[in-house]
């Protein structure tokens, strides 16, 4: 039974009444759970409004000032309808696949430092963690593609699993050049690493950090790393395993209801996951732009709230305004451009810090 | 109980059980989810040990790219498995066989495997107390057995192009973009304005 107990205190636990040690898992876990949900909501409907206004349209206006409570009106919608299964679907399947995008979609969460000390979990493999997770994702897709057992979902999964698979690759490599500069794999010392060395310091302005950040000297990285994660995402203009000019919506075609449902928060949810994890590899994570009085008195997770709604705004834009890809074009740049870039970039980038000892280990051998 | 040991038995079991309904499931892509559930949960077992580079290296790599690319040929198999199943009685026995010798000969090893006392000071590279795994493994791998890291690299690269080679086909009357070729066009090589007279035509 002593393993029933600690367990208890890991999940359970409130120090202030006595009960356990530390404070447990399941209330930390749950406040992160509703503040992302709600967070989730509000970018869904900023999704909305941004490509509205590039298309000189209203949006959503009419739930609510502003159309503030449309993404509520839209929940309780989807789960008040009645779920259509198919009936020569492999109906376990066709139920497990939204579950597993959102439950993976969610999972990743847990290594996310938001400030200073702010991760549920400060994992010494935070990275890999998070690059593992996501690369589970395409089950979701794939499971529920194949599971519908209609032609438009099954291209549409095809389409999906070759997609990430390929845009995969050139993310680790990106992901392995910004570890080669800050020398961790932890997600909290990859953004203190951004805050204590970097451009801004060898120019003799360390208060400017906004120059210290890896966006700068990693800039090709950066470009690299924003277009794959529109790919991994499947956002416009990559969106080709739903492309609804021709697949209709892909592997969603035969989902409803609450399993649509799903299907569509694990997607944003991922595209948010993908914002802060562009945040914290190149924008300084939870770090102020300028490192003076005004400016280091907001707190941390304001910031982060910043820089990932900045970077969401820039996934937004490219929806509204690039058109969508062909997919051998797709496969094209994937393997044919962004894999030797970042191929490269790796090497160059190992080889300048070894010569010039920068970075984290000093050129030591 | 310890919590590790509740986990370790929990992801043991569940691997155990799915890698008995890979080869018992019906359909094979209900199979290959299973292997997959298998990875998954001994990803679960090697960080229970501690090894939490290796884990997560495992899901990327096998779950995340080789299972994607299994599960992407399975689905777009046609093939009639009420009929693949007739011979299965027939093969029956030397699975049996095969599963037997196996079975004894990992006894064997696991019951003779004693790990000598002080063994851990004569290891040839002696893990430092306090270091990373993942630094320990790179550390590792790129001075004592970089050349043999560098030749297992060269060895899939070969394998690699060979497969390449094996399956390129060259069609010469299929038209191809070429992208190089489209970008580097100037105005003059794609328009040209031409002044038509009246009743003449080109």
């Amino acid at each position: 039974m002593d393993f029933v107990v600690s367990a208890l205190d890991y999940l359970l636990g409130i120090p202030i009444f006595g009960w356990g040690t530390q404070v447990g898992f399941i209330y930390k876990g749950l406040l992160l759970l509703v503040a992302l949900l709600i967070f989730t909501a509000y970018i869904l409907l900023a999704d909305r409004k941004i490509w509205a206004a590039v298309q000189v349209r209203r949006g959503p206006n009419v739930v609510g000032p502003f159309g503030l409570l449309q993404s509520f009106a839209d929940l309780l919608k989807f789960v008040f309808k009645e779920p259509v299964i198919p009936a020569s679907s492999d109906k376990v399947l066709f139920l497990l696949a939204p579950l597993v995008t959102s439950i993976l979609a969610l999972s990743a969460y847990a290594v996310i430092p938001f400030d200073k000390g702010w991760a549920l979990a400060d994992i010494n493999i935070g990275v890999l963690y998070i690059f593992a997770i996501s690369s589970l994702g395409v089950y979701g897709v794939i499971i529920g593609g194949w599971s519908s057992n209609s032609k438009y979902a099954f291209l549409g999964a095809l389409r999906s699993a070759a997609q990430m698979v390929s845009y995969e690759v050139s993310i680790g490599l990106v992901i392995i050049t910004v570890l080669l500069v800050a020398g961790s794999l932890n997600l909290t010392d990859i953004v203190t690493a951004q805050q204590s060395g970097g451009i801004a310091h060898m120019l003799g302005v360390p208060w400017l950090s906004i120059l210290n950040w890896y966006w700068l000297p990693l800039f090709p990285m950066f470009v690299v790393f924003y277009i794959s994660a529109l790919a991994e995402t499947n956002r416009p203009p990559f969106d080709l395993p739903e492309g609804e000019s021709e697949l209709v919506a892909g592997y969603m075609v035969e989902y409803s209801s609450t399993p649509y449902l799903l299907f569509m928060l694990g997607e944003y949810i991922a595209i948010i996951l993908m914002c802060s994890m562009t945040t914290i590899l190149f924008l300084g994570g939870w770090a102020s732009p300028l490192d003076i009085a005004p400016f280091n008195w907001i707190p941390g997770v304001v910031w982060f709230g910043l820089k990932l709604c900045l970077v969401f705004f820039m996934f937004a834009m490219a929806k509204a305004m690039v058109p969508r890809y062909r997919y051998d074009q797709l496969m094209r740049i994937g393997w044919k451009v962004f894999l030797p870039i970042s191929l490269a970039m790796v090497v160059i980038v190992a080889f300048v810090l070894q010569l010039t000892g920068w970075g984290w280990h000093g050129g030591a051998v | 109980m310890t919590l590790p040991l509740f986990f370790f038995y929990v992801f043991s079991v569940i691997t155990v059980a799915s890698a008995l309904m890979v080869i018992a499931a019906r359909n094979p892509v209900h199979s290959v989810l299973f292997l997959i559930l298998a990875f998954v949960n001994s990803a679960g077992l090697f960080m229970l040990a501690g090894a939490e580079f290796l884990a997560l290296i495992l899901i990327v790599v096998y779950v995340g790219a080789v299972a994607v690319l299994f599960l992407f040929v399975t689905m777009m198999l046609d093939v009639d498995f009420a009929s693949l199943r007739q011979g299965m009685l027939q093969y029956a026995p030397v699975g049996v066989v095969v599963g037997v010798i196996l079975l004894l000969e990992l006894l064997l090893v696991g019951g003779s495997f004693v790990l000598p006392t002080g063994v851990e000071a004569t290891a040839m590279v002696p893990i430092e107390q306090g270091v990373q795994n993942t630094k320990a493994i790179g550390q590792l791998l790129y001075t004592r057995y970089v050349f043999l890291f560098q030749g297992a690299a060269g060895i899939l690269l070969v394998a690699m192009i060979g497969a390449i080679v094996l399956t390129l086909r060259h069609k010469s009357n299929v038209k191809r973009q070429d992208v190089f070729r489209q970008t580097g066009r100037k105005r003059s090589e794609g328009v040209e304005l031409v002044k038509v007279k009246s009743g003449q035509g080109l």
